[in-house]
């Protein structure tokens, strides 16, 4: 599947196109099929997002998996300080992202 | 051609179509030549006399050869109308200028207020650059 | 060090109240992304892996106690409670809003501190030696000249828009210290043989995916000709300075395409025509800034034995401290690695500890090192000991400079979006790996860099053992070279051979130190023996099969 990811303009926080808007959960990303550059350019104009790029995902049991390892740890925060990612209380969330 | 948006000169603008800066040093009576980011300045320093306007092309502001080429026709004693052509934005105004741009026109029209606000930005600037405005190493130690 | 006069801070207020507006119009449409990101990148502010990231300028290195706490304080009020120091001097928050990016700029400002031109295609942070001003082996103190480049830089409108980045070192010793061969242009003040005091021009070096050293242009350019020159090498690189490839656009690859020979020309020219344009300084105002760098009141008659009863306390003077030209007075370093830690990052509350302990112990002053760590430049012997008690309770006291446990490491994939690889897991292991085998000490100097991507912020060619992050097929693997050098004496590193994954470069790296120890002849580092012996013994050792057994 094609998702779309993007950071928010006002405050840059790593956000996935769930369908209808922006999340901050990699888990609700949507399938954009072939529409992602079209709503990349709409999100765009509107200001909601910058610099939003489509990747590669897997939809797994616990949700969406970005493909390559960078988008994992971007979904998830850096991978030595768990504490900050969006999982602190989960010790095992480093896992997968390797 | 994109329209003179700011001028800081009193004469009359010049009229004449800019000639490439090729057959500029062909047609003897030009008056008016365009400099594109390669071409080197340094080939207009002979002719300064019967320039009386040099275009500065910046099809993207990045590129900022432009910059070197403003300085080095007015190091050369270049006196006529320098305009800033192309991608000219409301930002870099206030540089363009103390490189020695005395004109601008934008691909696309600047907000006058905006504009305004970036050219007067300034009180005090670091460097010399021929502008005529004095560094604030010469304003710490006056002659 | 430098204070700024009325002129000085009304540049930075200015910037602020510029970068506000820019903002203002970015978040109102009037500016889009493409228009704007050059502008917020020469105030520093990159949008990263996981979000905006702000480089604050630390002006070669040096801050005050107060400069040092407000970086503490924005580090709680807008980040998440730490920052990062980098291989260039300054500092780095990876969690900035942009809405609050202005507001941390004012109180920047507030403290004579900015983040000017901290990204972007412009002349960036000048850096310098972090034993400026205390080192007895320097000529002069090397730091006016950079704030006189400071200065000369900032806002220069000819040079805004430069085909890349553009980085200074100015450097006072023959001892480097700053990396300056690695530089853009490094400087290094000299002495030449009427006596006079000027500045050797080397132009070209860089690292990333061509590694360089600067050749020497000028062997002598007189003080009072110094903006002029550096103008001159500026203009020339702007004019011609590659534009078609991002990767061939520095100025290093001019000075190899063009020769040294023929940029020298070049330069030589545009200078002998800049120098009737009245462009440089008066030789008054180096002097106004030298007067802001004169010796601090230094107590004379102080004790020049250190007691070193206590072990651990002993290590770390063994090893984190530096002879002082004064008597009486050592340079200690604080090492941002402890065993098993994140290189260079430090909380806010250990910064405003850092703060403090500047302004309790060495003249409110401070330096941040290339290497990522921080520097109390006069300490009395006396105080060394009180010193390190109050850093070994925040955890600022791993005694390891310059061994292998200092690492030098890039953000990498855990933070930066240019990033093939993450680099602090491995650092962090190779640092847990030689905490356990003990074998640090014994090893002695031994510079280790990482770098997450062939951009090489972590400046893994210039390592006597550096780590090149890539990624193979989506994973992450690791590129092991040897023999690079920052000094005087540099050199770049050289590839190993194949890569290896995360468990299989600690391995590598340890059999690398084996080799060392079993073939090192007396007084020779790490690099010294890899110089005598050359890259084959190591090869065997790091790609040996292993026995049957283990």
């Amino acid at each position: 599947m094609k998702i779309l990811t993007g950071n928010d303009l006002r405050s840059g926080a790593v956000v996935w196109w769930d369908g209808s808007g922006w999340s901050l959960h990699v888990e609700q990303a949507a399938d954009v099929g072939s529409d992602g550059d079209v709503i990349a350019a709409r999100e765009v104009a509107a200001r909601t997002v910058v610099s939003p790029y489509v990747i590669d995902g897997e939809a797994t049991s616990a949700g969406v998996r970005p493909a390559h390892i960078k988008e994992r740890i971007r979904a998830l925060g850096p991978t030595v300080r768990l504490d900050l990612s969006l999982k602190p209380a989960d010790p095992a969330a480093g896992d997968w992202v390797i | 051609m994109a329209e003179v948006q700011f001028r800081f000169r009193d004469d009359e603008p010049v009229a004449d179509p800019a000639v490439t800066v090729d057959s500029f040093a062909a047609q003897s009576n030009a008056a008016a030549v365009r400099l594109e980011p390669g071409d080197d300045a340094a080939l207009l320093i002979p002719h300064l006399e019967r320039l009386r306007l040099v275009e500065v092309a910046f099809p993207v502001w990045t590129d900022g050869r432009g910059y070197s080429s403003a300085r080095t026709l007015r190091e050369a004693g270049y006196t006529g109308e320098l305009r800033a052509v192309g991608d000219v934005l409301i930002d870099q105004l206030g540089q363009m200028r103390r490189c020695g741009f005395d004109s601008f026109a934008p691909e696309h029209e600047l907000d006058a207020d905006d504009a305004a606000a970036s050219f007067a930005r300034w009180d005090n600037v670091y460097q010399a650059t021929g502008d005529g405005r004095k560094p604030i190493w010469a304003l710490r130690h006056p002659a | 060090m430098y204070k700024y006069d009325s002129y000085d801070q009304q540049m930075v207020d200015t910037r602020v109240a510029e970068f506000r507006d820019q903002t203002r119009r970015r978040l109102e449409g009037h500016l889009t992304e493409d228009q704007f990101r050059p502008l917020r990148l020469m105030n520093g502010l990159y949008l990263q892996l996981h979000a905006y990231m702000l480089r604050v300028a630390v002006p070669y290195g040096t801050l005050s106690s107060a400069q040092m706490r407000m970086l503490g304080d924005i580090a709680d009020k807008y980040d998440r409670g730490y920052g990062h120091f980098t291989t260039r001097q300054n500092i780095q928050y990876n969690w900035i809003k942009l809405e609050d990016a202005p507001d941390i700029l004012a109180d920047l400002a507030s403290v004579e501190m900015h983040a000017i031109q901290t990204s972007g295609n412009c002349i960036r942070n000048i850096s310098s030696d972090q034993y400026a001003g205390a080192a007895a082996d320097e000529l002069v103190d090397p730091r006016p000249y950079a704030e006189l480049l400071r200065q000369w830089s900032s806002f220069h409108p000819e040079f805004l828009a430069l085909p890349r980045k553009f980085k200074i070192a100015v450097i006072a010793s023959e001892t480097d210290r700053a990396a300056m061969l690695l530089h853009d242009i490094g400087i290094r003040i000299v002495r030449n043989d009427a006596g006079e005091i000027g500045a050797a021009f080397y132009v070209g070096g860089g690292m990333g995916r061509t590694p360089m050293i600067a050749p020497l242009i000028r062997d002598f350019v007189p003080l009072d000709q110094l903006i002029t020159y550096a103008e001159a090498c500026l203009r020339v690189y702007n004019r011609h300075g590659r534009r078609d490839n991002k990767y061939k656009a520095r100025i290093k690859i001019l000075v190899h395409e063009l020769g040294k020979a023929e940029y020298t020309r070049q330069v030589e020219a545009e200078f002998a025509h800049l120098l009737s344009q009245d462009i440089e300084p008066p030789l008054a105002e180096l002097a106004r800034i030298k007067a802001q760098f004169a010796d601090p009141a230094y107590e004379t008659g102080l004790a020049d034995e250190i007691d070193l009863a206590n072990p651990a306390f002993a290590r770390w003077v063994a090893s984190n401290t530096h002879a002082h030209k004064a008597p009486g007075y050592a340079i200690a370093v604080v090492s941002l690695k402890p065993v098993g830690g994140i290189p260079g990052d430090a909380s806010a509350d250990q910064i405003r500890l850092m703060a403090d302990l500047a302004r309790d112990y060495s003249f409110d002053e401070l330096r941040v090192t290339h290497a990522q760590n921080i520097v109390y430049a006069h300490v009395r012997k006396a105080d060394l000991f009180a010193l390190w008690q109050k850093l070994d309770a925040a955890g600022l006291a791993t005694a390891n400079l310059d061994q292998i446990g200092d690492i030098i490491a890039c953000p990498g994939l855990d933070y930066c979006s240019l990033a093939n690889a993450r680099s602090i897991p491995v650092a962090q292991k190779i640092s847990e790996r030689f905490a356990a085998n003990g074998k640090a000490e014994d090893i002695g100097e031994l510079k280790l860099k990482i770098s997450g991507c062939i951009n090489a912020c972590g400046h893994h060619h210039a390592g006597h053992i550096g780590i090149l992050g890539v990624d193979r097929k989506g994973t992450e693997n690791y590129q092991l070279l040897l023999g690079g050098s920052e000094g005087a004496d540099c050199s770049l590193g050289t590839i190993t051979g194949p890569g290896f994954g995360e468990d299989g470069i600690v391995d590598a790296v340890e059999k690398a130190t084996d080799v060392y120890l079993a073939r090192r002849e007396s007084g020779e580092r790490f690099l010294d023996t890899y110089r005598r012996i050359g890259m084959q013994p190591f090869k065997e050792a790091i790609y040996a099969k292993e026995s049957v057994d283990g």
